[in-house]
Parts: C-alpha cells; sequence; structure tokens
C-alpha cells in the first residue's frame, strides 16, 4: 500500500478559510510537493459566503507565502449538475438534502482527484476533520471521526469512493479547531481568525425555500397538510418548503404541537402528528457507498448518524447489500429525514453511508 | 523558468527602464507647472509623443497618453452606437450595442458582412487590428475602404498588433496602443485620433492632453511608452523574424500530439502567437501542468480574468463550449531561444499524455 512520502506531489483544494490553509501550511511543512487549487463552485460572485473573490486572494496569499502553485480551476458545470439540481430535485420531491454531502461524494472527491492527477498529484488533500488509518498489515484505509468530536466532519465524507480514499491527506484532522486557529497565528496566516462558513454556500441562509422556488424549472404545486387520520388540517404552497420533523411555519392550530411525519410529493401532501409519530424504529439507506473492504455481517449492532447534528444511535444492522442498507433501532430514531445521509460507525470508523429513503409504513 | 505569455504582457525592456528612472527621481516636476522642474518634464512628455507618433505614421498632436489600451477603447468609442466584431478584446466589446461584422473561422473580417452592417449606418466600426488570443490579422486596408465609402469612422484596437508588425494609421480614423505589450510599463496607453476627427473626452477637469484627457501625466510610463516604441520601430523587421522562427519551431516540435488544432492562421498572423486547442484538455488545467513545470502559457486571454471560461473568440469562430475551453496560446517574444521551444514542445507532450490519462485515457 502507498504511504504518503514527503517529497511527493499533493493537490490541496483551498477555499481560503482558516482549516484549508493550515492544511496546506503543514503539508508544506512535511516536505510533500504542495499545488493550491481554488474550486470554483457557484457562478454568480459574492452572492453568498462562498468562491467569493476575497476568499480566492485569502487562499493565493497563502501559497504565495509558502511559495507553492495556485490555481483558481472552474467546477461551476460539474457544482450546479451534481449538487444544485439534485438539491432543488430533492426539495421538490419532499426531500431534504444535504448538499455538502454530496458536493464531497460528486465533486470535492471525484472531479477534484481528477484534476489533481491532470496536474501529477498522488494525493490529494483538505481541510476537513477526519482521519484516515492506513494499516500496512492488510492494507486498508480506513475512514475515522476526527479526533476532536465537536467538528468532526467524517459523517459528510461517506461518499469518498474508497481507491480515492486511498489517495486522500486530512492534516487537521488530528487537531481541534482552536489548535488550527492557534497554528494559523504561529504561521502569522492572516485568516487565522476568519469565521467558519456557515451552511450552505450556494443557497442564503434560511431561504432553501426561496432558492429553490427562484431555480426550479418547474413551479412548485400547492397541496394539502393532513393528520395522522387523514383530516385536511390546513394547505401550502409546495412540498418544497418542509422538511420531516420540522414544527414551526405550519400554519395549522391544534391542541398539541404538530410535526411533519412525512412528506408526499407525488400527491403534495404534507402529513403531520404528535411528536411521537416522529420517530422511526428502522431506517433504510440507499445507493450506499461502502469503505470497508467486506460488507458487514446482518446482525452486528452499530451506529448509525443520520444528520450531521446527530449523537450517533446504536442499531442493529438488519439488511445488507452492495448498494443499501436497512438498520432498527429499539429505542426509535428522531426525524428520520428523506434526502439525508445515514452513514454508519463501527467506533469511530466509517464503515459506509448512503442516501435516506422514505419511510414505508409512514402513510 | 519561460515565459511564453508575451501577448498577456511583456517584460520592461532594460533601455526603457533606464529612460524612466530619471522621470521616477529627480525629475518630478509636472508637465503643467511653469517652473523649470514642470518645463523638463513636459519636454519629455512631448518627446516621447514624437516617439509614439512616429512609429504609426501619425504626428503628434493626433496623440494622446491614457492609462492604458483599456481607457484608449472606452475614450473612442464611448460616444454613439458602435458596431464590431464579436471576437474582439472585452473592452471593445464592453461598448459595442452591435456585434455584427462576422469573422470566417480562422477570425478574418467577412467584408460582405461588414458592408451590410454599414448600410445600418452605425456610428463607428470598431476592428481589432490583431487578434490577441488567436493572432489573425486583418485585411485593414480593404475594411478601411468600405468604411471610408460608407462614411463611417474606423476606430481598431492595435494593442496586440503594434510592435509586431507594421501599423499605419492611415487606414484609421482613431487607434489605440498599450506600452506594456511592446516592453514598455503596466498603466500607460495612447490613443491616436485623426486630426479634424469628433472627440469627446472620457476625463473631464484638467486641459492635459489638448483638453482630450483630464489628469496629471503619467510622466515617467509616458516617457517608457517612448522609449519602447523608439526601439520597437527600428527593430521591428529583425524582431518579427525570430519571432517567426521561434513560433514555427515550436510548432513544429508540437508535432505528433494527437487531437491537436491549430487556430492560429498559417498566413496574416502574428509572427509570435500560436493558438492551438487539444482535445478533451481544459485549457486551464494545461496552463497549470505547465506553470508547475515552469512554463508560463495562457488559455486565452488575460483579461477575461475569470478561471475556466470559454474563449468567446474560439465560439465565434465556431468552436463548442467543451472546445472553447480547450484552447492553449503561446506567446513568444525577447528573450525566448530556440532550446526554450524544443523544451516546451517536450512539456506539452507529456503534459496533454498525462491529463488525458486522468481522464481513463484517450479521447
Amino acid at each position: 500500500m502507498k504511504q504518503p512520502q514527503p517529497g511527493s506531489r499533493v493537490v490541496v483544494a483551498m477555499s481560503g478559510g482558516v482549516d484549508s490553509s493550515v492544511a496546506a501550511a503543514l503539508l508544506v511543512e512535511q516536505g510533500f510537493d504542495v499545488v493550491g487549487i481554488a474550486m470554483r463552485l457557484w457562478g454568480e460572485a459574492s452572492e453568498s459566503g462562498c468562491c467569493s473573490i476575497d476568499d480566492f486572494v485569502d487562499a493565493r496569499r497563502v501559497a504565495a507565502r509558502f511559495s507553492f502553485p495556485f490555481y483558481v480551476m472552474d467546477f461551476r458545470d460539474e457544482f450546479r449538475r451534481s449538487v444544485v439540481e439534485p438539491f432543488i430535485g430533492d426539495y421538490l420531491a419532499g426531500r431534504t438534502p444535504n448538499p455538502c454531502a454530496r458536493c464531497n461524494q460528486f465533486v470535492k472527491f471525484a472531479g477534484f482527484w481528477d484534476r489533481a492527477v491532470e496536474l501529477g498529484g498522488e494525493w490529494i488533500a483538505t481541510g476537513h476533520y477526519a482521519r484516515i488509518r492506513r494499516d500496512e498489515s492488510n492494507g486498508t484505509t480506513a475512514l475515522l471521526a476526527a479526533a476532536d468530536p465537536a467538528k468532526d466532519q467524517s459523517y459528510y465524507l461517506f461518499g469518498i469512493r474508497s481507491e480515492v480514499l486511498e489517495r486522500c491527506l486530512f492534516p487537521v484532522g488530528e487537531w481541534s479547531k482552536p489548535q488550527v486557529r492557534e497554528r494559523a497565528e504561529q504561521l502569522g496566516l492572516s485568516v487565522a481568525q476568519k469565521p467558519d462558513s456557515q451552511d450552505i454556500c450556494f443557497a442564503p441562509r434560511g431561504q432553501y425555500g426561496e432558492f429553490v422556488a427562484r431555480q426550479a424549472s418547474v413551479v412548485p404545486r400547492p397541496g394539502n397538510i393532513v393528520d395522522a387520520d387523514g383530516q385536511t388540517v390546513g394547505s401550502h404552497d409546495g412540498v418544497h418548503q418542509f422538511t420531516v420533523g420540522q414544527r414551526h411555519g405550519l400554519r395549522v392550530s391544534a391542541p398539541q404541537p404538530l410535526y411533519v411525519t412525512d412528506i408526499d410529493a407525488a400527491a403534495a401532501t404534507v402529513r403531520v402528528g404528535p411528536k411521537s409519530a416522529v420517530d422511526s424504529h428502522q431506517v433504510t439507506a440507499r445507493q450506499v457507498n461502502w469503505l470497508t473492504a467486506e460488507l458487514p455481517q446482518p446482525g452486528r449492532a452499530l451506529t448509525v448518524k443520520i444528520r450531521s447534528r446527530f449523537e450517533p444511535a446504536t442499531v442493529v444492522l438488519a439488511e445488507v447489500s452492495v448498494d443499501h442498507f436497512v438498520v432498527q433501532s429499539e429505542r426509535g430514531l428522531p426525524a428520520v429525514t428523506p434526502g439525508q445521509a445515514a452513514v454508519l460507525y463501527d467506533g469511530d470508523r466509517v464503515l459506509g453511508g448512503g442516501w435516506i429513503e422514505r419511510r414505508a409504513a409512514a402513510a | 523558468m519561460i515565459y511564453l505569455d508575451h501577448n498577456a504582457t511583456t517584460p520592461l525592456r532594460p533601455e526603457v527602464l533606464e529612460a524612466m528612472l530619471p522621470y521616477l527621481r529627480e525629475e518630478y516636476g509636472n508637465p503643467s507647472s511653469v517652473h523649470q522642474w514642470g518645463s523638463r518634464a513636459r519636454c519629455a512628455v512631448e518627446e516621447a509623443r514624437v516617439q509614439v507618433a512616429g512609429m504609426i505614421g501619425a504626428t503628434a498632436a493626433e496623440i494622446l497618453f491614457t492609462s492604458g489600451g483599456t481607457e484608449s477603447n472606452a475614450s473612442a468609442l464611448h460616444v454613439g452606437e458602435a458596431t464590431t466584431t464579436p471576437i474582439e478584446h472585452s473592452s471593445v466589446l464592453a461598448w459595442c450595442g452591435l456585434r455584427d461584422v462576422d469573422v470566417d473561422s480562422q477570425g478574418v473580417v467577412d467584408i460582405a458582412s461588414l458592408r451590410r452592417a454599414l448600410t445600418g449606418k452605425p456610428g463607428r466600426v470598431s476592428i481589432g487590428w490583431a487578434n490577441n488570443e488567436i493572432g489573425t490579422i486583418q485585411p485593414m486596408e480593404d475594411i478601411s475602404s468600405e468604411c471610408r465609402a460608407a462614411g463611417v469612422p474606423l476606430h481598431s484596437d492595435a494593442v496586440q498588433a503594434v510592435g509586431k508588425i507594421p501599423v499605419r494609421v492611415a487606414f484609421v480614423d482613431s487607434m489605440t496602443l498599450s506600452a506594456h505589450k511592446l516592453g514598455g510599463p503596466k498603466g500607460v496607453g495612447a490613443l491616436y485620433v485623426r486630426k479634424g476627427t469628433s472627440f469627446q473626452p472620457l476625463l473631464r477637469g484638467g486641459s492635459q492632453e489638448r483638453e482630450r484627457r483630464a489628469g496629471t501625466e503619467n510622466v515617467a510610463g509616458i516617457v517608457g511608452m517612448g522609449e519602447a516604441c523608439r526601439l520597437a520601430a527600428l527593430e521591428i523587421g529583425a524582431f518579427a523574424e525570430s519571432c517567426v522562427a521561434l513560433r514555427d519551431a515550436l510548432w513544429e516540435g508540437l508535432a505528433g500530439v494527437e487531437g491537436m488544432i491549430r487556430h492560429t492562421p498559417r498566413r496574416g498572423c502574428l509572427p509570435n502567437t500560436l493558438h492551438v486547442r487539444f482535445d478533451g484538455v481544459r485549457g486551464e488545467a494545461l496552463v497549470a501542468a505547465l506553470d508547475i513545470e515552469g512554463i508560463a502559457v495562457s488559455s486565452g486571454s488575460a483579461c477575461a480574468a475569470g478561471a475556466g471560461e470559454p474563449s468567446h473568440v474560439l465560439a465565434a469562430l465556431g468552436c463548442d463550449r467543451d472546445q472553447s475551453r480547450n484552447g492553449v496560446r503561446f506567446s513568444v517574444g525577447r528573450g525566448n531561444t530556440l532550446e526554450q521551444m524544443q523544451a516546451v514542445a517536450a512539456t506539452v507532450h507529456q503534459s496533454v499524455a498525462r491529463i488525458r490519462r486522468a481522464h481513463g485515457g484517450g479521447r
């Protein structure tokens, strides 16, 4: 198996933020032949926080400071195709998308890897908080949660193909955010105190519904809000404004708080129910990407994360195949949301993950 | 390090720097001042005006100094409706509401379409003397006689032509020049305006440049431009010959690269420019790959700064969106050697092969 050796070429994805800046600096210090690339993902400069000219200048200054080549490269077509269009499609289909995980799966660790190879890169690196363990004895590469659970981003990385994971470096994965900022200060990087990026880079916070309505080629369809008994209790302007588990913004009056329990896009129907009806005892994930040499055995007790800010919950693996798995939870999992990822962990190791399917029994 | 991006900018010639230095040190007078400091600066500016005029067959009174090619184009085109071709520099396109002068697949103006455009009685026609990306030289004499017959003034952006091929103002009513494309400093250019042609200043608020361009003159820059023009006029024949030898050596060295299409015409092109396209190889990738090896080239106009933008020039020649991203421009100049051309050709062979391999070979 290939171990990263000083002198070999690493292509670093640089956003202009502190994490990827420190990652690049650390690789330079470790003696790698570093090339920086800023990915231009989304067109309209500075509409939102990402891909702004200022960010690229920040990244370029880090590259100049450490004397390595740096380029801005265009990923807008693949980002639109693989992230933005599915984001819109998911909302219109009643799902709640996870564009960051999709971006990692289909852009950052796919197209970006190809670009790195074009430039003679043997490795790629990012500023993600996750770790990689390369085991010489059995030739496996494992994706692990970050050392700092507060910043762990391994959930977002489940979609990296195994052959690409083997070539990934996450230089800040062993570090906490304060440590990264402190290192940036020591290195005199101007981005040391730059705020973390928030939310989705291409759509303004809290306005995803408006974004979908503006960008979608079809007009969202109005429909009914119905309760568990099938009684219509309200109406809505389009299912894209709802997510499973949502309580606010339903404009429905009821004696007890109501939560979205299911979204039926085909019928343009949003189902609501009491808090207890939001929990699921079973989660099905499709289009699974496995990061293990062999599929885990059914019946195993594992943990699952069903969204990024979620304490891993203990589950039993009920079904498993190359492209799907089903897990069961005795206690129930709150607001299992179609469109989000379900990522399986064995301790801190990511075994694989896939996209959550709508509950069959919900109706 | 091998610099092959002389159409973007050229190194400042040592003689030019020497000529400028006094005006950055002790000769700091304002040319509009009455005292001897001012008088000496005035003399230097007027001497430069004679040098620039002499190079292009104009009289000194027909030359006004500007901050560069972009300002010169804006000054010439900011009043009235102008028409142009679709392959012009963006600083021309920005001012032209019409683009109905067609070009053929080599980028040469189609005289019949010019004639049609002139029947619409546009306020002005603007035709770049030589194209900055692919190097096509326009038949200015034919274009001029069509415009004269129609009584429509002709402007030409001659930034890429001046210093590389003989350029005479006899064919045009106004013309743009830039110092840094011919060994002069950045931030200074000139506009030729034929005596008797109506002209409205872009910058007002001062009587400098015969009330055609307000603002204290960039004395050192103007002196540098004068010296650069003087030298270029003396050397133009030998310079063009040496460029052709270098360019043709590079072209021969590239022979055998599969899927290579030459966009620079075999005849009627700038002596120093070679624009080619490699199927399946994005220009930005090849530019970065060559830069890592210490070779500077461009994937189009340096002014179309957006990474990965398809070239509007290639699009106008009939290339599709992907093809329009695959262009690479080599532009040779002073200081390049035949040995360098061999080294560049060899590196292009390797880089193109590697980039294609990164996408699974072939293509």
